[in-house]
């Protein structure tokens, strides 16, 4: 058998690295290492074509609205449709906050002006407006994952409001904080093997049953199930467990 | 003198008093607001009083630092600094300073004497300009820091840019003319700002300006290393949102950048740092000025950052005419600030505490950290109040690994330990660092971790300092912090 091997795209890595979303690229790579799975990270940026068939799991974290103007075009004319066509093909993803918000169809801005997004999640995000509160506290979700009812911990900080169609399932259950957009107690989004969620902190290293569960959804196209054997999670859980009992 | 300023400096001080005798810190807040409330321009009215102006200083990281230098230079000059030395930054803050100044009659004592000088909240400036004409306005520098706070670094720099634009346009209020006191050292009643050339954000500020702009910067493009860095935050270009080149990085977003697109680039600083030279404890400094003059100090304090905060002190009395002589010696004779690579003696133990409050502000302590000889024992603290700013995702951002060579011992505190250990665990600290909630406790067993001779190095975060500052000098007989000079 060959040595697995998990090969990520870590999209547009310096214009958005806000949030500590360095600290879920750390974790997939500690966590495929520590079970003998070879990590391979490519990082793409503004003019980097993406390559369908290159990647098993693609990854871009959150940014500022400056940054994702920024991102927004190219992402559209060099990566988007590569990128629909890997998901359809049951690559993984992970969009955390901004990049959650971009791969939707469109985003609405404080102003009412549309920005189309890379259409990967069948859903939508609009600002309130000028003024509008932002969902910012810390998080805490009930996501029902393979391993059974467990919770996502993190931290929020999104002015957008996020409101999902049909084809797309929510992530899980708001338990404290605003989610997806403070009303109807959803919070991210999952199609085929793709998952969008607001929640940094950073998202993974923390959360160490969801990033497993990326890891082996992106794993399973090449090399089908692969157990992933339990290792030292005692400070991962010490952290997830005090997350869970902070106040929003 | 105004009724309503009377009354808000008794009522203010009596809240202050009233505060210590509780036990309840240094005042510093509440006598603030309520002097606020007996007078809404309690800050313009005092500080009007002061003869030689002025001068504010506001951005991410080094505000405390570099007013405190501009305190020591003003000093050196024979000015009474009016200084909010305790890093109480908000309206309230420079209220209750003030008002602990002035006398019960409000009026400021030796008014002619005296500058003000304020450190200044990022989000406050606009309200402080909106208060008072400062002769002066000195920006550090803007990364992330308390994202759940400001929202965005971006919304920080708007303000600033609507705030500038706003005086450019005359729209300041320099308060009731009546109480207008003439400033005999102020030259046309215009507002210098002093900008930062090597931080794309900072630097953009100068073409909101109307009035005189000077700049400052790093020239020797060898000072930096910051290579492997991972906090950046104005990466792309203000107006034009492609992503910005560098000829030279010194840290986190600072450095030699032009835009590839518009062409916008680092402007030429006026006042500059040619060489800097840095050894574990100092930094030798080659500075030119507007003039061409040249002044060359031994900076008795470590690390890059440092270095920039001494230049932004050195602009920021360039700007307001101060003797450059009483800048070279305050500077080499300086020492610092509280909890800035602040030293306590604790039973024969050496402990320094060096606040780390955003990735860029950490890695900078933990590049001064790791050039230190010897064993490090390390306690590192993680708070999430309010004024630690509430999300710590800013960890996974901070290059922690630097200091894990020569490191025995670690201990992972505050009220987020947990995250904090997690940090740890990833950056080899081991997979089990321990964790302690109380503060007092941490401390308790990082002394007791360190044998008398050694060194402890204390990081911690903004409240978190504040309380092992606290807690060091009922134990070392220090100064508690609104007593520090």
């Amino acid at each position: 058998m060959t040595q697995p091997v998990l090969r990520v795209a870590h999209l547009y890595p310096r214009l958005m690295n806000i949030y500590g979303d360095r600290g879920n690229v750390l974790c997939l790579r500690h966590r495929c290492e520590a079970r003998g799975i070879d990590f391979e990270l490519t990082e793409l940026s503004i003019g980097d074509r993406f390559d369908a068939a290159a990647h098993d799991l693609i990854f871009a974290g959150g940014a500022q609205d400056r940054e994702q103007r920024a991102v927004v075009d190219d992402l559209l004319a060099t990566k988007a449709a590569a990128i629909r066509e890997a998901v359809e093909a049951d690559v993984a993803l992970l969009a955390v906050c901004g990049a959650y918000q971009l791969f939707g169809r469109f985003y609405r801005d404080a102003t009412g002006a549309e920005l189309p997004g890379a259409g990967v999640f069948d859903l939508y995000t609009e600002h309130p407006g000028e003024g509008a509160k932002r969902c910012i506290g810390n998080i805490v979700i009930e996501w029902r994952s393979p391993f059974g009812s467990q919770t996502i911990v993190g931290f929020e900080n999104h002015g957008g409001r996020t409101r999902l169609g049909a084809g797309a399932q929510p992530l899980g259950r708001v338990r404290t904080g605003s989610g997806n957009n403070g009303e109807d107690g959803t919070e991210g989004a999952v199609y085929r093997n793709a998952i969008g969620t607001y929640i940094h902190g950073s998202l993974l290293p923390k959360n160490p049953a969801l990033a497993d569960h990326v890891i082996a959804l992106a794993l399973r196209r090449r090399h089908g199930d692969i157990a992933l054997a339990p290792i030292d999670d005692r400070a991962e859980l010490r952290a997830h467990a005090a997350a869970v009992r902070l106040r929003a | 003198m105004d009724k309503r300023t009377i009354a808000a400096v008794i009522a203010g001080k009596a809240a202050g008093n009233a505060s210590r005798l509780l036990g309840r810190g240094g005042g510093t807040a509440i006598a603030g607001l309520v002097a606020e409330r007996f007078d809404p321009r309690i800050v313009a009215h005092l500080t009007a009083q002061a003869g030689a102006g002025a001068i504010c200083v506001t951005g991410t990281n080094g505000k405390t630092t570099t007013s405190l230098m501009l305190s020591r230079i003003a000093a050196a000059a024979g000015l009474l600094p009016l200084h909010n030395r305790s890093g109480s930054n908000l309206m309230r803050g420079v209220a209750a300073m003030l008002v602990e100044e002035a006398s019960f009659s409000g009026a400021i004592p030796d008014a002619a004497r005296r500058l003000a000088i304020l450190e200044v909240d990022e989000a406050t400036l606009p309200q402080i300009m909106r208060a008072m004409t400062p002769r002066a306005i000195v920006f550090t520098n803007l990364f992330r820091d308390q994202l759940d706070r400001y929202g965005e670094v971006d919304t920080v720099a708007q303000s600033w840019e609507r705030a500038i634009a706003a005086n450019a346009a005359g729209a300041t209020a320099t308060g009731d003319p009546g109480v207008h006191v003439h400033a005999p050292l102020r030259d046309d009643g215009e507002t210098v700002l002093v900008l930062n050339a090597d931080d794309p954000a900072v630097a953009h500020l100068g073409r909101a300006a109307r009035g005189r702009v000077l700049y400052y910067g790093i020239e020797d493009a060898i000072a930096g290393g910051a290579e492997g860095e991972h906090a950046s935050d104005f990466r792309t270009c203000l107006d034009c949102a492609v992503e910005l080149a560098y000829s030279a990085t010194f840290y986190g977003h600072l450095g030699h950048w032009r835009c590839p697109s518009c062409g916008t680039a680092r402007p030429k600083p006026d006042v500059r740092l040619d060489r800097v030279t840095l050894t574990d404890n100092s930094a030798a400094l080659d500075i030119t000025l507007p003039d061409g003059a040249e002044m060359s100090i031994v900076l008795p304090m470590a690390g890059l950052y440092n270095a920039y905060n001494a230049l932004a002190a050195v602009a920021g009395a360039i700007a307001l005419g101060l003797p450059r002589d009483a800048a070279a010696n305050a500077l080499a004779g300086f020492s610092a600030a509280f909890g800035r690579q602040e030293r306590f003696s604790v039973g024969g133990r050496d402990v320094q505490v060096l606040l780390g409050k955003n990735p860029t502000g950490l890695n900078q302590v933990l590049r001064t950290i790791a050039a230190r000889p010897g064993e490090k024992r390390i306690l590192f603290l993680l708070n999430d109040g309010i004024a630690d700013g509430r999300d710590i995702s800013w960890i996974w951002d901070a290059d922690y690994e630097i200091v894990v060579p020569r490191t025995v011992w670690t201990l992972a505190a505050g009220t987020r330990a947990e995250d904090l250990a997690l940090r740890l665990k990833y950056g080899g600290f081991g997979d089990d660092v321990p964790v302690e909630h109380e503060t007092a406790a941490a401390l308790r067993r990082a002394l007791l971790a360190t044998p008398s001779g050694e060194t402890l190095y204390v990081v911690p975060t903004y409240t978190a300092m504040l309380e092992v500052r606290e807690l060091l000098a009922k134990q070392g007989g220090g100064k508690r912090f609104w007593e520090d000079a």
